[in-house]
């Protein structure tokens, strides 16, 4: 039995660009999706995930490396005899079929008997709790309907692994929270394995088990959502993900996991070193805006000293700009979850900004 | 459609059916530097006179008829395809844009040329002039040489009928789609409605107004059976011309013709695709 | 007045439809009703129409005459229908492949191979059958072809007797009318999303089941605006017949035609010009119903 449901081996694609150069979309991906999870691929706009995803569906084959689908290599096997569904970005549901012709479409390909397609295709419809739209056709349902719609007909045939790139990109905010929801509800019921491309970092946080970081067809890191917010390995996941401030300098004391890195204008910090590095290296320093502090707190080891230029009150947080002496520029974020919540500064005044050494993380790239 | 690797097979029928498509351009071609006068063997190339292989070529030029025939025709197709672009394309925007009185009966009135057979419409045309043209001239009781008849007016004003529909479906279809907020957003812009449909309606739509200019030309210059029953006297066209040697004894004049024509029309495509490009 | 007209869009779209209502009552009204009202008439010993109400000219159409039954004309109808299916059917079995594979082909050359299809529509459709003349006659060029080739091999060879025949009167049918059906069938293939084909092919349908399922059915408003654009002008034409088929081939158009022209019998031609309108209109009404309107006449 083999252990994953996908494995994509050192992959790449590479396709003939307008003017006959090459354009690589996808760099020596390699990936292993386990049973039954719910894997994102997170980037932005043109960084390859729609690429890696219809590689493993089979509409685009690689140009190296191998793709393998619970052990077995696909290589050149057409879409049509995977073991996976897509639902498509723009759903792609047969106009001149109706709900039920459609749903029923992949059941009748496989040969599967009228009474069984019949009760299936009303199962899946109640999945997705469209039971009673089987004789509509696809232009009179809205959109979030129609997005059920796909994913019974991918669903309906108990893929191996299912594929959906942007499935929710054309909702709007209300309808996307509700469908994400629906999604893991749905992913959870079924127990098959989703591959979920988004270039929406909160989406991804909230849905998925683990997530791959893609940018310009490389796959920087790989993860639990845990893992990629509090231990990004480069400055491109620590930015992408969430919000975050960069403090550049040069390291100054090395210690075992941890080293004693100088700012401009002769402040210093401690902070915690994944990789090694040597005394004179140019680093960069990672801090969250929610782990640095205004107000005094006894056991941070950090402290730097600037002038708060700006503050946004927002309810549950105020978020304080704060130019340092070396003249960069933090954000601080305090959260205002004291009873009757003031102002810890005002704009114009010193303050003291601390955090711990775990809170602070040198990336070398 | 994405282009994906073609089937051998669909590859080998799309050459023959372009064959099929091409057979009779290239016979005619190759039949227009005949050696022998009769077109029906091929008797190696002319070489006579002073034009040589062209020989066929100059005859064409001395052919009076030809000429009359062929200056004629572009009369027609330049004069109806003119009319019939600003008064399809103005029926083009009113079904597509507006509500009035009449909008349904204007729709099916403007289908039924489509759906119905040029001879019907030729004859029933024909059937209309010759009663309009008799009842004025015995009414005015003109001597012979004034007498209303057939001819170039009213093969024109026929090919401006058939020619109607055929760019209203056209500006139509490249209306559908067409946002109105951009009007509207015109006008937010400060421009009139006629400032609005010059810099705004009309560049969207011009490729649809073009589209359909074009089909009505080729339609007119093609057409033989509404030109048929509606011609006169002084007003032959090519077709005509060509369908009245048929009975006769056909040159190959007439393939120098036809090549000419194809020549023609393929410089200017290519002149025209090469100021798209440019642009 | 024009600040009338300016806020009265109704008015607005009265006006920009006049000049069109206006030909289409002068040109289409009221010479099919003239046409219809000669149908009901007579002619006089030199082919005057005689206005009276009569439904001699139809009677004779169904066959019956003062000599008894006659199925002459009849069976012209017939032929003239049955020539329009079989063009029509052969067209459609032509130009579906061709295309099939224009929309496949890359983005950049469609546009060439279209244009291909186009070229020979600008030499003159009287030419481009007379051309067929040259092809087809005893001693025309496929004879001549065939005849070299079978010199080559040493087999006998008896020249085809194709022109003047029905066989040639079919070829020229369909040649002129491929381009009304590829280029419909093209733009509604074009217009399907490609994703379609990939959610086919996700959901286990092969290339072939891909074509039937969802090509085909999603091409139906090509084929339909196709079928309109070459079965109309097959059934009413007179040209193709009376060059290619010589004089024995006669069509509803040859009928129309020579009632007019030769024979002088107005009367007689209306009746028989309103009898294939109607047999178009109820066919065309019949089939946009059965398959959907045609949209896709526009790119004809
Ligand atoms: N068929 C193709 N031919 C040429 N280049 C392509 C093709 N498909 C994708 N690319 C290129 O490959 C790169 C990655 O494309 P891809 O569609 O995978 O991006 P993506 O991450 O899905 O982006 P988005 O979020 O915008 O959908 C892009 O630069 C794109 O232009
Ligand atoms: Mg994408």
């Amino acid at each position: 039995m083999a252990e994953y449901a996908v494995e994509l081996r050192n992959v790449w694609k590479r396709f003939p660009g307008p003017g006959g150069e090459v354009v690589t979309a996808v760099k020596n991906v390699s990936l292993q999706i386990y049973d039954g999870e719910f894997f994102a691929l997170l980037g932005p706009s043109g960084c390859g995930k729609t690429t890696s995803l219809r590689m493993i569906a089979g509409f685009e084959l690689p140009s190296e490396g191998e793709i393998f689908i619970h052990g077995r290599p696909m290589g050149k096997t057409p879409p049509y005899q995977r073991p996976v569904n897509t639902v498509f970005q723009s759903y792609a549901l047969f106009p001149h079929m109706t709900i039920g012709e459609n749903v029923a479409f992949g059941l009748q390909m496989k040969g599967v008997d009228k009474k069984e397609i019949t009760r299936r295709v009303a199962e899946a419809l109640e999945m997705v709790r469209l039971s009673g739209y089987e004789k509509r056709k696809p232009k009179q349902l809205s959109g979030g309907q129609q997005q059920r719609v796909a994913l019974a007909r991918a669903l309906v045939n108990r893929p191996e692994v299912l594929l959906l790139d942007e499935p929710l990109g054309a909702l709007d905010l209300k309808l996307r929270k509700e469908m994400q929801l629906e999604l893991k509800r749905l992913q959870r019921e079924v127990g098959i394995t989703f591959i979920f491309v988004t270039h929406d970092q909160e989406e991804a946080l909230t849905m998925s088990d683990r997530i791959a970081v893609m940018e310009g067809g490389v796959a920087l890191q790989v993860g639990t959502a845990n893992d990629i917010y509090e231990h990004p390995n480069c400055r491109f996941v620590a930015d992408f993900i969430g919000e975050t401030n960069f403090l550049d300098g040069k390291v100054a004391e090395v210690d075992t996991d941890k080293a004693r890195i100088e700012l401009p204008g002769g402040v210093s910090l401690w902070a915690h070193t994944p990789q090694r590095v040597v005394v004179g290296q140019a680093v960069t320093v990672t801090v969250r805006p929610e782990k640095m502090h205004i107000r005094p707190n006894a056991t941070d080891i950090n402290q730097v000293t600037g002038y708060v230029t700006d503050i946004v009150y927002i309810g549950t947080d105020t978020h304080y700009g704060v130019v340092l002496i070396g003249g960069q520029t933090i954000r601080v974020r305090e959260q205002n979850y004291a009873a009757d919540s003031r102002l810890l500064a005002r704009e114009g005044e010193e303050v003291c900004v601390r955090f711990s050494i775990e809170a602070a993380r040198v990336l070398t790239e | 459609m994405s282009a994906k690797k073609q089937s051998p097979w669909l590859t080998l029928v799309s050459i023959l059916v372009y064959f099929f498509l091409y057979a009779p351009i290239i016979v005619l071609i190759v039949f227009s530097f005949n050696a022998s006068r009769t077109n029906v063997v091929f008797e190696g190339v002319v070489n006579q006179g002073p034009c040589g292989p062209f020989y066929w070529y100059c005859e064409l030029f001395r052919n009076r008829s030809v000429m009359d025939a062929t200056r004629n025709t572009l009369i027609i197709a330049f004069t109806s395809t003119v009319v019939s672009t600003i008064i399809g394309t103005m029926a083009a925007l009113a079904l597509q844009r507006y509500d009035f009185f009449g909008k349904k009966v204007s729709e099916t009135a403007l289908y039924f040329p489509i759906v119905t057979p040029e001879i019907v419409m030729g004859i029933g045309i024909l059937v209309f002039f010759s009663a309009v043209f008799g009842w004025i001239n015995t009414a005015l009781a003109l001597a012979p040489s004034q007498r209303l008849t057939m001819g170039l007016g009213t093969v024109i004003v026929s090919h401006i009928a058939f020619s109607i529909p055929f760019v209203t479906l056209v500006v139509r279809a490249r209306l559908h789609g067409f946002d109105d907020r951009l009007e509207e957003a015109a006008m937010d812009l400060g421009a009139n409605e006629f400032t609005t449909f010059r810099k705004v309606t009309l560049p969207l739509i011009a490729p649809g107004v073009l589209a359909g200019a074009m089909l009505a030309f080729t339609l007119s210059l093609d057409d033989f059976i509404i030109t048929f029953f509606t011609t006169g006297p002084g007003a032959t066209t090519l077709p005509i011309y060509v369908y009245g040697l048929l009975r006769r004894i056909v040159t190959p004049e007439l393939n120098a013709l036809s090549t000419i024509w194809v020549l023609v029309v393929l410089i200017v495509v290519a002149i025209s695709q090469w100021f798209q490009r440019r642009e | 007045m024009i600040q009338h007209i300016r806020e009265n869009r109704r008015l607005q779209g009265f006006l920009l439809i006049l000049p069109a209502m206006f030909v289409m009552v002068m040109l289409l009204v009221i010479p099919l009703t003239l046409t219809v009202i000669t149908s009901f008439g007579q002619r006089d010993a030199d082919g005057n129409v005689i206005y009276t109400f009569t439904l001699e000219n139809y009677w004779r159409l169904m066959g019956f005459t003062e000599q008894g039954w006659d199925d002459l004309y009849l069976r012209i109808l017939l032929r003239s229908l049955w020539l329009a299916v079989q063009t029509t059917v052969i067209v459609i079995l032509m130009a579906y492949p061709l295309a099939y594979f224009i929309a496949r082909s890359p983005e950049k050359r469609r546009n060439f191979l279209l244009f291909l299809v186009l070229v020979p529509l600008w030499t003159n459709f009287v030419i481009r059958i007379y051309a067929w003349v040259m092809i087809l006659r005893s001693q025309g060029v496929l004879n001549s072809t065939l005849g070299a080739i079978a010199g080559l091999l040493n087999v006998p060879f008896q020249p085809l007797d194709l022109y003047p025949s029905q066989t040639a009167v079919l070829i020229g049918m369909v040649y002129e009318f491929l381009p009304f059906m590829i280029l419909p069938i093209y733009t509604s293939l074009e217009k399907i999303e490609p994703s379609l084909y990939e959610a086919a092919a996700d959901l286990y349908a092969n290339a072939f089941r891909t074509f039937w399922r969802v090509t085909v059915p999603l091409s139906m408003p090509g084929i339909v605006a196709g079928t309109i654009l070459t079965f109309i002008p097959v059934i009413g034409t007179f040209v193709v017949s009376d060059i290619l088929g010589g004089r024995q081939v006669i069509l509803v158009g040859n009928l129309v035609q020579r009632q007019f022209l030769d024979a002088r019998n107005p009367p007689f031609g209306a009746a028989a010009s309103i009898i294939l309108l109607v047999m178009t209109l109820v066919l065309t009404l019949y089939y946009t119903r059965r398959f959907g309107l045609g949209e896709e006449i526009a790119a004809g």
